[in-house]
């Protein structure tokens, strides 16, 4: 079952999906380009741009290149207002070929299941006790080959947090060590943070996820009891920076009814 | 002398173009422009065998595969995009139903650079992307390879050639030259890849329209076989300066595949009892049609192509 802590408590004005999307922003440094996914990432990049990071540029798989954020909320990177006032709509090779050549800093990605190494699986997932086919890589498998930093976003739980993932959709740092250099990937690229709903993981040089962060009212406990693996952990645990009273405006402009951000 | 119309019918063009057992692009354009009128022909004349080609098809191809129409899928991503996860997709994957399906995986860039390939007439184009994934591990069409001019490797992806291409656009003249804009994803390689070429167009223009613009024709007409006029033909995905996206028809159509016996009874709502697009149109009512027109125009300034 997905660990959900609880949401919109008196003491805590935003919901954990707030916090995970303000956390993704914040991955975001000014002028980088940044390959978009759907849903939460979406926000995310929205959210740096109308805050720390106005020059980012953001490139969408169908060809989509936009300076400015789109002026309602998305269902799909294919909906006509993120086309209308879009700096480029180019092909799907076009904003490819940009991410092959390494010009992509930063790219976002969901998953059904993440591994000690950050390897992904969108294909095939184990859901209450079956196997079960899953949509697929998408642009997924590709932004993991070939961007500079790949920041996750998933729902924390024993189920999806597995020692080794069982189809390797999108290859994170594979078995550790020199793996992504040995089966000649760039060599700067690979997963950056795991940003889940109870904390943020990152990699050691030995590519292994450990915990960096706690989000707030999490213990490192509850992670690690929520992890299908021995956690590593960082030696000096922080808290989660909860997202700030900009950040959430922007969201809550961007999605009034908590389509996303549920 | 102008040349002879290729103006038909959605159904003489399925008809006539799109025998069972084809490998069938369609969707080119991600979420945008898909063509459904064309894919709810295909169920309704009973195509069976197909191979289905394209990056994500939203949820056409999952109504293609619980028609029982279709044996294989060579795509990136198939399931509904909004909603989650393709149910029809599940069932065939999972559990055979209603047919064995056979599933090549591809990523975007890899599906793109397939049909790349094809559109340039050669036997494959290199990438690094798949490099250390199961992908490449699982699909034949993807081969690591030295690179014969540096110390590498890559992996060589194998050219498609779709037997036909369906592409959704926005306007045509009667020969099939066409303009399309915004989300253009594999449209005009993947025309260009496919023996033969069906063009569902929201507006039948004449030809001076199309060369006044001849930066906005990804296809031109001669790789054409047939153009079909029907707006509204990419209902329930959006096109751009015409018709806006259904979400809650995508949500409506989750619930209602969930289970079996009710994507059934969808299926036999909206494509089985349904006898053409027009038929369909009116069955949405004027309350649901009259929503997803275009609320506010957004002309592009004008090219100057003189001299």
């Amino acid at each position: 079952m997905t660990h959900r802590p609880e949401t919109n408590s008196a003491a805590r004005p935003y919901t954990f999906s707030e916090l995970m999307v303000a956390a993704a922003a914040r991955e975001i440094r000014d002028g980088e380009v940044v390959f978009v996914g759907m849903r939460l990432p979406m926000l995310a990049f929205l959210v740096a741009r109308r805050t720390h990071a106005p020059r980012a540029v953001g490139l969408f798989e169908n060809g989509i290149i936009r300076e400015t954020p789109s002026s309602e909320l998305l269902y799909t990177m294919g909906d006509p207002a993120n086309i209308h006032e879009a700096t480029q709509c180019g092909s799907m090779l076009d904003v490819m070929g940009l991410l092959q050549q390494g010009r992509v800093n930063v790219g976002f990605l969901g998953a059904a299941e993440i591994d000690r190494f950050g390897n992904l699986s969108t294909t095939w997932g184990y859901r209450n006790n079956e196997m079960q086919r899953l949509p697929g890589s998408g642009g997924a498998c590709d932004i993991a080959c070939l961007a500079r930093r790949t920041v996750v976003l998933l729902a924390h739980d024993r189920g999806r947090l597995s020692d080794r993932v069982g189809h390797i959709t999108s290859p994170g740092f594979g078995t550790g060590g020199n793996w992504r250099r040995t089966h000649g990937l760039p060599p700067a690229s690979g997963p950056s943070a795991v940003i889940t709903t109870l904390g943020v993981l990152r990699f050691g040089h030995d590519g292994e996820a450990y915990l960096a962060s706690v989000h707030p009212g999490i213990s490192v406990e509850e992670v690690l009891a929520n992890t299908g693996w021995t956690l590593r952990v960082a030696d000096e645990m922080i808290e989660t920076k909860p997202p700030a009273e900009a950040e959430l405006r922007v969201m809550r402009e961007l999605d009034p009814n908590h389509f996303w951000t549920r | 002398m102008t040349a002879e119309s290729k103006l038909i019918s959605m159904h003489d063009a399925i008809a006539q173009h799109v025998a069972s057992g084809s490998m069938v692009l369609m969707g080119a354009q991600l979420e945008q422009m898909i063509p459904f009128a064309a894919g709810h022909e295909l169920i309704r004349q009973g195509r069976r065998d197909l191979t289905l080609v394209g990056p994500i098809s939203d949820i056409l191809f999952d109504q293609l595969i619980g028609a029982a129409c279709v044996s294989r899928v060579m795509a990136a991503w198939v399931g509904n995009v909004s909603a989650g996860v393709g149910y029809c997709y599940r069932r065939a994957v999972e559990r055979n139903i209603p047919r064995r399906l056979e599933v090549v995986d591809y990523s975007n860039f890899t599906m793109a650079l397939a049909l790349q390939a094809g559109a340039m007439g050669v036997p494959f184009l290199p990438t690094y992307a798949t490099l250390g994934s199961d992908l490449l591990k699982k699909n034949g069409n993807l081969r690591e390879f030295a690179s014969p001019v540096s110390e590498e490797t890559l992996v060589a992806v194998r050219a498609l050639r779709p037997d036909v291409a369906i592409v959704h656009v926005q306007r045509a003249d009667a020969q099939g030259n066409s303009h399309l804009w915004g989300s253009l994803g594999v449209a005009a390689d993947g025309a260009r890849a496919s023996r033969k070429l069906i063009i569902v167009a929201e507006e039948i223009v004449e030809p001076g329209v199309i060369s006044s613009d001849p930066n906005r024709t990804l296809i031109p007409g001669f790789l054409v076989s047939a153009v079909v006029h029907e707006p509204g033909g990419a209902h329930p995905s959006p096109v751009q300066g015409y018709c806006g996206r259904d979400h809650a028809f995508f949500a409506e159509y989750h619930e209602q595949s969930r289970r079996l016996e009710d994507f059934e009874d969808w299926l036999s709502h909206w494509v089985l009892r349904v006898t053409d697009r027009r038929d369909y149109w009116e069955q949405l009512g004027a309350a649901r049609t009259s929503a997803l027109a275009v609320k506010e125009h957004a002309f592009s300034a004008p090219a100057d192509f003189g001299y």
